[in-house]
């Protein structure tokens, strides 16, 4: 790990990277604190449903609060940097276009890849920082021989954020710090008490940081009133696997693949949504399965520990952030497009989520579903 | 490290005479001003004595002028206690947030507000003004000097307009108090906000001058303080440092002292300007406050200029700043039709009395290294083009 003088710490007001900020300040590093504000909580509060006071979320003047006593007590500069506009283009929107279109998005890795991996890492520049460190559980390392910066899963496998992290390009990677790759949650916890940071005993966040409550449906209203645009009607039917009309639904963002309760039809056995198609508005349902598939394709795929795909790979694959990474080999198909032959057929794979190859510890690449 | 501060129109250092005139009434005479015995008797003359200091600032009777806790709370005196269901109120784009968030209050009880354009100098125009009355206007509130860019207003045109229409007219004096000379018979004004914080007395004092026979209803319910126009036991350091605020600012006026910070902000900016190239002062044809400039340095984004000459140790900043302390998109510089990427690559100086040539050769020094290491990373920047700009 090269020996950076000055590292900006991306500090969101939680227990991670408040303790990185700890940790690199006590061994002696030049740290500057920052905090992205991404997106104001009260923007849509109080609107169509939306809950009136939200606290303790990501960009919620409490984090900020937060972030900015624990840099006051372990000494450094902290400031907090505006990045809403960027936000709302490059993860807000696209996180409502994509359910729209009848896909399920995770707006964590558009926001890695075009704010915190971005954004924040030019502003590090800017200010004189050599590196960004994050409290991402994940590791960093430049590999001698392949000659390049390679992602690898943190020790703490229930906290592993790779899954989010596909998108890193080389020259990201080899300004980012993952401190935290080698600890386990409670140890990071134990040294947060250590450092006497007062948010030590801080619970995890877990749900999309610009949605309170996590009901992105009444987010997702509530912005396009905002905007000015209603919903657009995406009622349609819901068919079976032969193309049969069996009912009847609301709009294809409520649904999401997998889904089997809220479908409003009542047959014998357990019915689930296999697929959306969104240009139809149509909303496949069927059995258990049918809801198994072997191959996928991904589209806009990144490749991190190698440079080139020239022969099909063996790897494991993670379809969400919580699957167990499954064997399959994986092959280049176009400019950025990657096919994914499972081994054994997977539960529900969802276009709008990320696959994530591994080869062992080593995140390989990875795509959107498409 | 060597610090430098240039943020005076955010907060300024409370000089020394006002500290030594605020000690005794912390401890020595801590009286209730509205109590009947010695204390009170003691830190009443006190307060009113600091009331004839800033009458004699604004040119008019100590009994039109009544302490608040600051300016904010002076500006929605103002207008939340004139403005009733029914009337119609005319203000700015440029307007501070105390001001912008009153009226939108207004907006929200079904009054209706009209708000006249900058120009590119940021000023409004009075015909504007004059164009924007209606049957039911019952107030005009319009700033007097700017806090980001510093341009002065026309209020004294803007306070004939009013009067010939018999409208009220409030301006927000809040940055332009001790900087130029603030006379409400001149601008022919009703209501007149002031700031103590923002001419070195401290944080939590403020005052609004209230026209003879103006009835306002009062924000605060309690005791008859203030003619019973804010409730409210009086703080009365905060008061007298304010008095003595005032009386030194009319000190500079008539010893010409004031010119100085002119002087040192002329030659920051055209030292800046020298020094940089695509940059330039927002609100340049107007006339300003002899303490502010406002830069614009294409190709970066202020936000990473500000925080890289905080590391180096000059404080500086953009106008606008919201809860969480990010620096916000500036309405008034989008207000005056600037760029989107130009208003973001603005940062504003400002200076106070402490300031020093030492402080002024610092931020000489040090701006135009910083501009030009951020405009080394920016994809945006090329000299060709900068030099067309």
């Amino acid at each position: 790990m090269p020996n950076h003088a000055t590292i900006a710490v991306a500090m969101s007001g939680g227990v991670d990277s408040s303790t990185v900020a700890a940790m690199l300040r006590a061994e002696g590093s030049n740290v500057i604190g920052l905090t992205m504000q991404l997106w104001n909580q009260r923007r849509l509060a109080g609107r169509d449903g939306m809950p009136e006071a939200v606290t303790g979320r990501c960009c919620s003047l409490d984090d900020v609060y937060d972030a900015r006593r624990v840099a006051e007590t372990i000494g450094i500069p902290y400031y907090v940097v505006n990045h809403e506009d960027r936000f709302e283009r490059d993860v807000v929107r696209p996180f409502v276009q994509e359910y729209l279109s009848g896909r399920t998005p995770i707006p964590c890795s558009l926001c890695n890849n075009h704010l915190k991996f971005d954004q924040l890492l030019t502003v590090a520049r800017q200010i004189g920082a050599d590196a960004v460190a994050t409290g991402h559980y994940a590791r960093v390392e430049f590999d001698e021989g392949r000659n390049r910066w390679v992602l690898k899963r943190p020790i703490d496998r229930v906290k592993d954020q790779t899954y989010f992290l596909f998108g890193l390009t080389q020259e990201q990677l080899s300004r980012t710090l993952f401190p935290l790759g080698a600890m386990t949650k409670p140890e990071v916890r134990e040294l947060a008490r250590k450092y006497g940071l007062a948010l030590a005993e801080k619970p995890d966040s877990q749900e999309i940081c610009f949605v309170p409550g996590g009901d992105y449906k009444k987010f997702i209203d509530a912005y396009l009133a905002e905007q000015g645009d209603s919903l657009p009607d995406t009622a349609g039917e819901l068919v079976s696997t032969d193309g049969r009309a069996i009912g009847e639904h609301t709009g294809i963002h409520n649904f999401t693949v997998g889904q089997r309760k809220g479908l409003g039809v009542a047959t014998g056995s357990p019915l689930y949504v296999l697929q959306i198609k969104g240009d139809k508005r149509q909303v496949v349902v069927g059995e258990q399965e049918n809801l198994y598939s072997r191959t996928l394709v991904t589209k806009r795929s990144n490749l991190i520990s190698v440079s080139e795909l020239p022969d099909p790979m063996r790897v494991s694959v993670k379809i969400r952030h919580r699957h167990e990474p499954a064997t399959a080999t994986i092959e280049m198909i176009g400019a950025d497009e990657i096919v994914v032959n499972f081994d054994q057929p997977q539960r529900a794979v969802t276009p709008g989520q990320a696959a994530v190859f591994y080869d062992g510890d080593i995140v390989v690449g990875g795509g959107w579903i498409s | 490290m060597r610090r430098v501060y240039l943020d005076n129109n955010a907060t300024t250092p409370v000089l020394p005479d006002v500290l030594e005139a605020m000690r005794p009434y912390f401890e020595e005479h801590f009286g209730n001003a509205s109590s009947i015995h010695h204390h009170g008797q003691e830190t009443r003359a006190a307060v009113e004595r600091a009331r004839e200091s800033v009458a004699n600032l604004f040119g008019c009777r100590p009994a039109e002028v009544v302490f608040t806790s600051g300016g904010t709370e002076a500006d929605n005196l103002a207008i939340a206690g004139l403005v009733q269901d029914g009337d119609h109120v005319i203000s700015s784009t440029i307007e501070h947030h105390a001001v912008l968030n009153s009226c939108k209050r207004l907006q929200e009880r079904g009054i209706e507000v009209t708000y006249v354009p900058v120009d590119g100098r940021c000023l409004v125009d009075p015909e504007d003004v004059g164009r924007a009355l209606r049957p039911n206007t019952k107030l005009v509130t319009i700033m007097m000097a700017n806090n980001e860019t510093g341009v002065l207003q026309p209020v004294n045109e803007i306070g004939k307009v009013c009067a010939e229409a018999d409208v009220y007219f409030h301006t927000d004096a809040v940055q332009a108090a001790s900087k130029v000379p603030v006379r409400v018979k001149e601008i022919g004004c009703d209501l007149l906000s002031i700031s103590g914080h923002k001419f070195h007395a401290p944080q939590g004092v403020g005052a609004l001058f209230v026209r003879k026979g103006t009835t306002l209803e009062p924000l605060f319910h309690g005791g008859s303080h203030e003619r019973s126009r804010r409730a409210g036991t009086e703080n009365v350091p905060g008061i007298v440092g304010l008095g003595k605020a005032a009386e030194l600012a009319i000190q500079g006026f008539e010893s010409g002292n004031d010119r100085e910070i002119a002087k040192l902000r002329d030659r920051l900016e055209s030292a800046i300007l020298e020094k940089v190239e695509a940059a330039g002062v927002n609100g340049a044809g107007a006339a300003r406050v002899p303490n502010t400039s406002n830069i614009y340095f294409d190709y970066i984004e202020g936000e990473a200029l500000i925080i890289s000459l905080d590391l180096k140790g000059l404080a500086v900043s953009t106008g606008a700043a919201c809860s969480s302390g990010a620096i916000e998109p500036s309405h008034v510089l989008t207000a005056m039709g600037l760029r989107p990427d130009r208003a973001r690559a603005s940062i504003r100086f400002s200076l106070g009395k402490q300031n020093t040539g030492n402080d002024v050769d610092f931020a000489i020094q040090l701006v135009p290294a910083s501009v030009a290491r951020l405009r080394e990373l920016s994809p945006l920047y090329n000299k060709g083009e900068a030099q067309i700009v």
